[in-house]
């Protein structure tokens, strides 16, 4: 409780609040006046989800901070919200990165500036709903709505070819959103009446069922993670989006995806998540190994991270679908790891694009000479991307590694290329855009990152190195829910 | 006390009636300002819902020997078609007087227009079930072809007009057949004729398939759908909003009461062909409105989309169903008010913002107004948190329920490309630059009208429980399900 009220709405409404009283400034006009208003949103935003973190119980798994009140009470939907220590992280992640997403966009974005902060306020709410929401409707609610503010943000504030790619964008994930819509319609008459995902949890289904049930939830998670065939969309969104919708999009929308694997896919149908673990491994091979070398060959700066994103989030899935304790903690501190890795690499391309309007490598070069503080930041995040030991992504992939090792070694060895990969291509485009002679007029004319740069990048850093010096807090947050989980996927749950 | 008995159910259309009736002569000492007939019109529907609230009694009345039915159905769905007739006659004021068509007889039509409908939701007999169809019919090809000058909605209400005119009698031969096995015109006794069984079964199963072809004309599902694009192009805007929007609950009702309570024995029969009704509803319905660059004909395939979604609902049957069914038609009736008084409100004397170019760039020229489209649209493709989105959670929740889940996953698979062209509304309003700069006159009444209208959309789907309620209750309370 904060001041009376429930934690978990007061994270969810406060910055929707927020955004329509930024919304309200009206025109550009009241620029500056939309974006202080937007910065104290987001600050109390991420302030209101810190007594998640300080109350929270990680000796248990029992959904903590639990709202429960009747809302269409026809269908025996209720608002229902709880976290327990999966959920409890993504949402202080979202929050934090709403903060970093509105002091990045502050001086860039100079064209309807009060719609384009609003629609990051609001989209931060309606995504701690998606995290939060037991009850499958409202996550349902919350899952489609996080659609309406992204669509707008890369339409209106994207690159060249924006349009194409948030249509994309939207029809790809509202496809696998209504086939995940009927598997819940479908499960809500299974137990007899009840949305509650943890009423789901319990349910004996039978196997066909569990099998069409695992394929719909598929198709809406495998196209938010990106899973390999369904990736396409993500490298066009990423490039168009601007930078602050790139960073949301890699450190929190892919999330989402996993999230819901963890949520709704593993613990519902349990033995079609076995039975069918073998094809998710190896979408989640191909995804780490052959988006890697697709990434190897990108000319555009924003298109390798893209691709780089894929290939890292299939360590995720396949962490997953390994069934054992190191896979499945370690997928969910690459996610974590991913979301602020992802994150400052999409904002050090947006410092670039922002002073030569250009995300084509070969543009760059010598970029140095010119920035030096701006390239020892870039440096620890492209170290980070590749996995550096000392950074939050060597924790995260090297767990996975060992949860795949026990499985399968051929498994491991398919994914630990990625290590080689993944240092190949990020420090590729790092060595082309910033070593170097100066290579253009352009470049010449640089100028090194100002306050608020640093200030972004600075409180990134302390998170990547923190995370990957001493990830023990993180995991222990982790471990029940984790366990617990594991426990769940373990029985099956075909009737009897 | 009979008398009473009689009239006492029909009180609402026995006012509407006589209101007319004044409003005629009234109408015709105003020599110009028929601001006063409008106002007239305004407070005889809030009389019409007063009247209908006031003589609301828990439980089904029949007057007239079953001819007429009054009933917790018939009376939220009256209320519901005054509220929308209301707001029709709010939205076309402004857009009517600049195009000189705000007349008497506009008005007077639209309440002859609104008896009809009132009287085929309270039909029990297949005589007042035609009567009330033709009395709506009649009343709306008149309003089509109101606009004397105009080639194109002179041809519209030919075109409605004949082939309403065929549908009419393709109904009334189905129901002289229904009538030659079963010996009855009246619904309750149709239906029990049939429970017992009837001789002559291939008589009634012609007739079902022709009263069905005249269901599916009224309701504008493929194949039947020729009308449906020209009419709604090439009427007015105005009475394209009026024919696209409250009718529907009368055809609602309408296809409820001869479907459900009167050939409810053959419901494996209709069920059948309403299977393919609605999946080929869906499936063209879509794929044609991609095509359209005039967003009143996307209108018109988007109509024909929902109802042939709304025909789920009647496939799965039951209460949950037909609730569904119904609360999908309330709802759809609330979005395409909005989107036709969108397409009203952007148009000015001597231009008709009718081509999808004519939204481009609305939020430069009007950020609140593309606000309140793009919830519309939301609402029409059912994205959450619109109530758009309840009204498919609904019907596919009935259908699943009933056993069908292969249609609910077509029937999603067709709103996907169905979203397509509504997020292009919301593209062009957002992403676009505008043709024109032309400023947009919004009128007081119809700017907080659409304010309500749009915001509605979204409280709607914050809170839908209670109009779902209302619904479920309505049906459960009203049809003799067996």
């Amino acid at each position: 409780m904060i001041f009376g009220l429930p934690v978990i709405s007061v994270a969810i409404w406060l910055p929707i609040i927020f955004g329509i009283l930024v919304l309200a400034t009206g025109d550009d006009k009241n620029a500056s006046l939309a974006r202080l208003l937007a910065l104290a949103g987001s600050l109390l935003g991420f302030a209101v989800t810190l007594p998640l973190y300080t109350g929270f119980n990680s000796t248990t798994s029992a959904m903590q901070f639990v709202e429960l009140h009747d809302w269409i009470l026809r269908f025996n939907i209720h608002y229902y919200l709880g976290v327990d220590g999966i959920s409890m992280l993504f949402i202080l992640l979202n929050s934090f990165f709403t903060v970093i997403v509105v002091i990045a966009g502050w001086r860039v974005i100079e064209k309807r500036v009060s719609q384009y902060m609003a629609a990051f306020l609001v989209m931060s709410g309606i995504v701690n709903g998606v995290f939060a929401a037991l009850d499958s409707i409202l996550f349902y609610v919350f899952w489609e709505a996080m659609l309406i503010p992204m669509f707008i943000i890369i339409g209106v504030w994207g690159g060249p070819n924006r349009i194409y790619a948030t249509m994309k964008f939207f029809l790809y994930t509202l496809l696998g959103s209504l086939l995940m819509l009927v598997a819940l319609i479908y499960l809500y008459n299974l137990t007899g009446g009840s949305f509650s995902i943890l009423d789901f949890q319990k349910v004996a289904i039978p196997m066909t069922a569990q099998i069409l049930i695992f394929i719909a939830f598929f198709f809406a998670f495998a196209v938010k993670v990106p899973m390999f065939p369904v990736h396409t969309w993500l490298p066009d969104a990423h490039v168009e989006a601007p930078t602050g919708g790139s960073v949301v999009l890699a450190a929190i929308m892919l999330k989402v995806g996993a999230y819901g694997f963890l949520r709704f896919s593993m613990p519902i149908t349990p033995d079609a998540s076995h039975k069918l673990a073998g094809i998710m491994i190896a979408l989640s091979l191909i995804a780490i190994v052959y988006i890697g070398l697709v990434a190897l060959m990108q000319s555009d700066m924003k298109k390798l991270v893209a691709y780089s994103s894929i290939s890292h989030m299939g360590f995720v899935t396949l962490g997953l679908f390994i069934f054992n304790a190191y896979g499945m903690e370690g997928a969910l501190l690459q996610m974590l790891s991913h979301g602020f890795v992802a994150g400052a690499l999409f904002l050090c391309i947006g410092v670039l694009y922002d002073r030569m309007h250009s995300r084509k490598i070969a543009d760059y070069g010598g970029v140095v000479n010119k920035m030096p503080v701006f390239a020892a930041f870039f440096m620890l995040f492209a170290m980070a991307n590749s996995g550096l030991p000392g950074t939050s992504a060597f924790v995260g992939e090297f767990m996975v590694l060992m949860g795949t090792i026990k499985v399968n070694f051929w498994y491991a060895f398919a994914a630990a290329t990625t290590l080689i990969f993944g240092a190949a291509y990020t420090l590729w485009m790092y060595k082309r855009v910033i070593f170097g002679k100066v290579s253009n007029s352009h470049v010449e004319e640089l100028t090194d990152i100002n306050a608020r740069e640093i200030l972004i990048l600075a409180l990134l850093t302390v998170f990547v190195l923190g995370m990957g010096v001493y990830p023990l807090p993180v995991g222990e947050i982790l471990h029940a829910s984790v366990n617990d989980l594991l426990v769940h996927v373990a029985q099956s749950k075909l009737p009897l | 006390m009979n008398l009473m008995a009689n009239l006492l159910p029909a009180a609402a259309e026995i006012f509407l009636l006589v209101m007319v009736c004044f409003i005629l002569i009234f109408d015709l000492l105003l020599k110009q300002n028929k601001i006063y007939t409008y106002l007239f019109v305004q407070l005889t529907l809030l009389g019409c819902s007063l009247v209908t609230v006031g003589t609301h009694e828990r439980g089904v009345f029949y007057a007239f020997n079953g001819m007429f039915v009054d009933d917790l159905l018939s009376d939220v769905l009256k209320m519901l078609s005054y509220l929308g007739m209301s707001m029709v006659l709010v939205y076309s004021r402004q857009y009517l007087l600049l195009r000189g068509l705000f007349t008497g007889e506009f008005l007077v039509l639209a309440l002859f227009a609104l008896l009809g409908m009132n009287v085929m939701i309270s039909a029990n007999h297949f005589l007042t079930l035609y009567l009330g169809l033709e009395l709506l019919s009649l009343s709306l090809y008149a309003m089509v072809a109101l606009q004397r000058d105009s080639a194109i909605a002179t041809e519209a209400a030919m075109k409605y007009f004949v082939l309403g005119a065929l549908a009419s009698g393709l109904l009334l031969y189905g129901m002289s057949m229904i009538y030659g096995a079963t010996g009855s015109l009246e619904l309750g006794v149709i239906s029990n004729a049939i429970h017992q069984g009837v001789q002559d079964k291939a008589l009634l199963a012609f007739g079902l398939v022709f009263i069905v072809s005249g269901l599916a004309f009224k309701l504008g599902v493929v194949p039947f759908h020729m009308w449906v694009p020209d009419v709604y192009h090439g009427a007015p805007t105005a009475m394209t909003l009026l024919i696209g929007s409250v009718p529907k609950l009368a055809a609602f009702a309408f296809t409820v009461r001869i479907l459900v309570e009167g050939l409810q024995g053959l419901s494996t029969d209709w069920t059948g062909m309403l299977v393919v009704l609605a999946i080929a509803s869906m499936a063209l319905g879509n794929l044609s409105a991609i095509a359209q660059t005039n967003i009143k004909r996307m209108f018109a395939y988007s109509t024909i989309t929902h109802m042939g979604f709304m025909l789920l609902g009647l496939i799965s049957g039951g209460i949950e169903g037909y609730g569904s069914a119904m609360f999908y038609t309330v709802v759809y009736m609330i979005m395409s008010l909005g989107g036709f008084g969108m397409i009203m409100m952007l148009s000015r004397a001597g231009f008709e913002a009718d081509t999808l170019n004519d939204f481009k760039g609305l939020n430069q020229r009007s950020p609140w107004l593309a606000f309140m489209m793009m919830l519309l649209m939301l609402s029409m493709a059912g994205i959450p948190p619109t109530v758009g989105f309840y009204a498919k959670f609904a019907v596919l929740n009935a259908v699943v329920q009933a056993g069908y889940t292969w249609l609910a996953v077509i029937s999603v698979l067709f709103s996907l490309i169905g979203a397509f062209y509504y997020l292009r509304i919301i593209k062009l309003m957002y992403f676009d630059t505008p043709e024109s700069h032309v400023p947009i006159a919004v009128e007081s009444d119809t700017g907080l009208l659409m304010t309500l209208n749009g915001l509605g959309v979204l409280l709607l789907g914050l809170m839908p429980g209670t109009l779902m309620s209302i619904c479920a209750v309505s049906v459960r309370q009203s049809l003799l399900l067996h």
